[in-house]
């Protein structure tokens, strides 16, 4: 995907949702959203990194062949699981006593619009006017680390990192690291850090596709696509 | 209520197909994921036509929602509940699904309302009473009980506990303590005494009526 005052190609939803899984501790238990969150779980080659969804099961680590589906093994997205000896299964009470608790350690969400103090708006479109809240809300408010991985811009060009967000709450101040196709962004003292660009990309060209002012605290590196 | 969580398994698709047919009006549905489905396959093998809780306002014995996840992310083609949405604005009400669970949780167990942060900040917060304890705001969400859960499980004994399978259990437990008649769909019912008492999930003191599906019925 180019546009074209881009200087370089943007990464696919591939490429963010690999890269994204970079920035995982081993040893944390991990909830993954729709979309390209979604595409992180087969990038995670971590054994000691547990997957939970929020209808009831962790430890969860593959699909299911299609062939081969039964609909008691489902993630929260709908997609019918390969059963592991490592999964554990409980009811929704408990998956969002995990949740609310501070048991998850990093959630990986979509977002149509990120502020540059974390808040997020993922759930609904306004001039749609009806959308669905799911775990999204739980998750954002409660879960130590939020990773948003989203595409940089609406297919407008407009930019979905913004001074205040229009679109409705997700919750408020919650996302810590945002991943998109041009670069890899940190959110600190209501700032928005350039950590990383894409291959050919820099720090001018981001800037002129993103809402508030991008600070960058050190040399820019590019991001490593090839070896996460 | 209408236990599960939108895909197949874990739904009681039966009896939601069985009340659907029934000479009612003005239901209030509680549902979680409610209305994806039918639109979109979520949670059901390619080869089967999905049922959702969509189906309550196509045939029109319904006329609220509660739930966390009423529609699909995409519009096309609409689903019954957007249709219904529509022209009912206030009769579609969006819940986090952790508050909702919990909600129903509370109503089972006797507590009449509890604190979250989940919703702090965004319209979940409106006209509700909100409170600082240890410096964090909380948003006070009260219990939501009903007069019926449909529910579904795997296997029922005579005395009415259940076991689940998998992913399937969600909001099943929960919804079987918090409704005046829980009616429970089974694949399987073994006689009393013939399953684990170790490992039941749901008591059977919470269960009024179970219902037995027939064997290798289309809808898994």
């Amino acid at each position: 995907m180019r546009y074209h005052s881009d200087p370089a190609e943007r990464l696919n939803k591939k490429q963010i949702a690999k890269y994204a899984t970079k920035f995982l501790k081993n040893n944390s238990i991990i909830n993954l959203g729709i979309g390209i969150p979604s595409l992180c779980a087969q990038y995670i080659t971590d054994p000691t990194i547990l997957l939970h969804a929020e209808n009831g099961v962790y430890g969860f680590n593959k699909f299911a062949n299609e062939k081969n589906i039964n609909p008691d093994y489902m993630d929260a997205g709908g997609n019918f699981l390969e059963t592991n000896k490592n999964m554990v299964f409980f009811d929704s009470v408990e998956s969002f006593n995990l949740i609310r608790g501070g048991h998850i350690d990093t959630t990986i969400l979509g977002a149509f619009q990120v502020s540059k103090n974390g808040d997020i708006a993922n759930w609904m479109i306004p001039k749609r006017g009806i959308g669905s809240i799911g775990g999204a809300m739980d998750l954002c408010a409660n879960t130590k680390n939020v990773i948003v991985t989203m595409e940089h811009t609406t297919k407008l060009n407009e930019p979905k990192i913004v001074e205040k967000c229009e679109f409705p709450l997700t919750a408020v101040n919650c996302v810590n690291k945002i991943v998109t196709d041009v670069g890899v962004f940190e959110i600190n003292y209501n700032s928005i850090i350039l950590k990383e660009c894409a291959p050919g990309w820099d720090v001018l060209s981001i800037q002129n596709i993103t809402g508030v002012k991008v600070k960058c605290d050190k040399k820019i590196v590019f991001m490593d696509i090839d070896n996460v | 209520m209408i236990g599960g969580f939108g895909g197949s398994g874990g739904q009681p698709t039966r009896l939601m197909l069985a009340l659907s047919k029934k000479k009612l009006k003005g239901l209030t549905i509680i549902g979680n994921v409610a209305g994806i489905s039918e639109t979109t396959g979520y949670g059901w093998p390619k080869n089967i036509k999905p049922v959702d809780q969509g189906i309550f306002f196509r045939t029109g014995i319904a006329d609220k929602i509660i739930c966390s996840f009423p529609v699909p992310a995409s519009q096309n083609p609409k689903s019954p509940i957007e249709n219904f949405w529509h022209n009912n604005k206030n009769s579609v009400e969006i819940i986090p699904q952790g508050t909702l669970i919990e909600k129903i949780r509370c109503a089972g167990a006797g507590i009449p309302a509890f604190y979250t942060s989940t919703g702090v900040g965004t319209i979940i917060e409106n006209n509700k009473e909100t409170k600082f304890i240890n410096n964090k705001k909380y948003i006070l969400e009260y219990a939501l009980s009903a007069d019926y859960a449909l529910i579904r499980a795997s296997v029922a004994d005579e005395n009415g506990n259940l076991q689940f399978r998998g992913t399937s259990r969600a909001f099943n437990p929960a919804m079987a303590t918090a409704a005046k008649i829980t009616i429970v769909e089974v694949d399987e019912i073994v006689k009393a005494g013939s399953l684990d008492p170790n490992n039941i999930h749901t008591l059977g003191i919470h269960v009024n009526r179970i219902i037995k599906r027939r064997k290798n019925d289309i809808y898994p």
